[in-house]
């Protein structure tokens, strides 16, 4: 059990812009990224396949194909490298971690919309 | 600017900084306390104050001699008391007096004293942080302490040797830690980095001495 205060430093101190979406989903995280001095955003675009811990160190892990690799990238929800999540496609799926989608290529790998 | 103040440690947690960088915290139920006694340089020789921490504690719980003590500063509730010492600019309190965590702001620095989490006996590899020997390979020498010193001359244990023994449950004090946040709601006081002690113990927070 969290204890009163924890949750409380933590519901004060967590981002509350960003949307809900589920492990199945396809999103849009915009990521800042510094060069030097300059500032700007890239898009990783891909299925949430898992959503870890809770709390200030929620994370996810987002997969995509990239030039037919396999991509997986970690976020930490509540770190500021993030600009901005957009729920791109939602994805019907019966299980919380999607590591099975790491052996599927192609068609296999898709999911049906939730609707 | 107030003396310092008795906290009870909660639990850990993080969170993010604006410029993204990661912060580790302890949380501190810190207060409400009241003072209990005033040292004076002319009754005990050093300046200081006796403060207890207000919390919920059955009145049997408390032994007659304290109950007395506490009667005389007009307390109750108080079944951990600690001493402070008065430094320039904490003002003058009296018996009776609240003090309360609206001493402290953020980006102030404090001290954390409290007793470390006990260990037991423990052997050198874990006290000492020895390396140990191989696991496996025919090693026969795992975690001993191996040579303690040399033979007939000096014919005794150098003092100091590091060896096994108790470890942790002993006061420590952590010095400069930065005060992330403060609630005076409910009496939360947020450091950055680690407390000694397991959740539930008391703690003793005071103004950074340097």
């Amino acid at each position: 059990m969290t204890h009163p205060a924890i949750a409380k430093f933590i519901a004060k101190h967590q981002r509350t812009d960003l949307p809900e979406f589920r492990p199945g989903d396809t999103i849009r995280v915009n990521v800042r990224i510094r060069e030097g001095e300059k500032e700007r955003l890239q898009a990783f675009e891909g299925t949430v396949i898992a959503r870890n811990n809770t709390g200030m160190g929620e994370s996810i892990t987002v997969r995509k194909i990239s030039f037919s690799h396999g991509v997986e990238r970690i976020f930490p929800l509540s770190a500021n490298v993030i600009e901005s999540i957009k729920v791109v496609r939602t994805g019907r799926v019966r299980r919380a971690k999607l590591y099975y989608l790491r052996e599927l290529r192609g068609k296999a790998a898709r999911l049906k919309e939730r609707v | 600017m107030g003396p310092g103040i008795i906290g009870k440690k909660i639990g850990m947690t993080q969170f993010f900084r604006p410029d993204g960088q990661v912060v580790p915290v302890t949380l501190l139920k810190a207060g409400p306390c009241m003072v209990v006694q005033r040292k004076t340089p002319t009754s005990d020789g050093y300046d200081a104050v006796q403060l207890g921490l207000l919390e919920f504690v059955k009145p049997q719980r408390i032994n007659k001699p304290r109950t007395g003590h506490l009667k005389k500063a007009g307390v109750e509730g108080a079944k951990h008391l600690r001493e402070f010492r008065l430094r320039a600019g904490d003002g003058d309190p009296k018996p009776g007096d609240k003090v309360l965590l609206d001493q402290f702001k953020p980006t102030d620095k404090v001290d954390i004293v409290g007793v470390s989490k006990g260990r037991g006996f423990a052997g050198v590899v874990k006290r000492h942080h020895f390396r140990g020997g191989e696991g496996s390979h025919g090693s026969m020498f795992h975690r001993a302490p191996g040579s303690i010193g040399s033979s007939s001359f000096p014919s005794r244990v150098l003092p100091g040797m590091r060896m096994g023994g108790q470890m942790g449950n002993e006061r420590v004090t952590v010095r400069n830690l930065e005060v992330v946040d403060v609630d005076t709601e409910d009496q939360v006081l947020a450091v950055k980095g680690a407390v000694p002690g397991p959740n539930g113990s008391y703690v003793l927070v005071r103004r950074a001495k340097r």
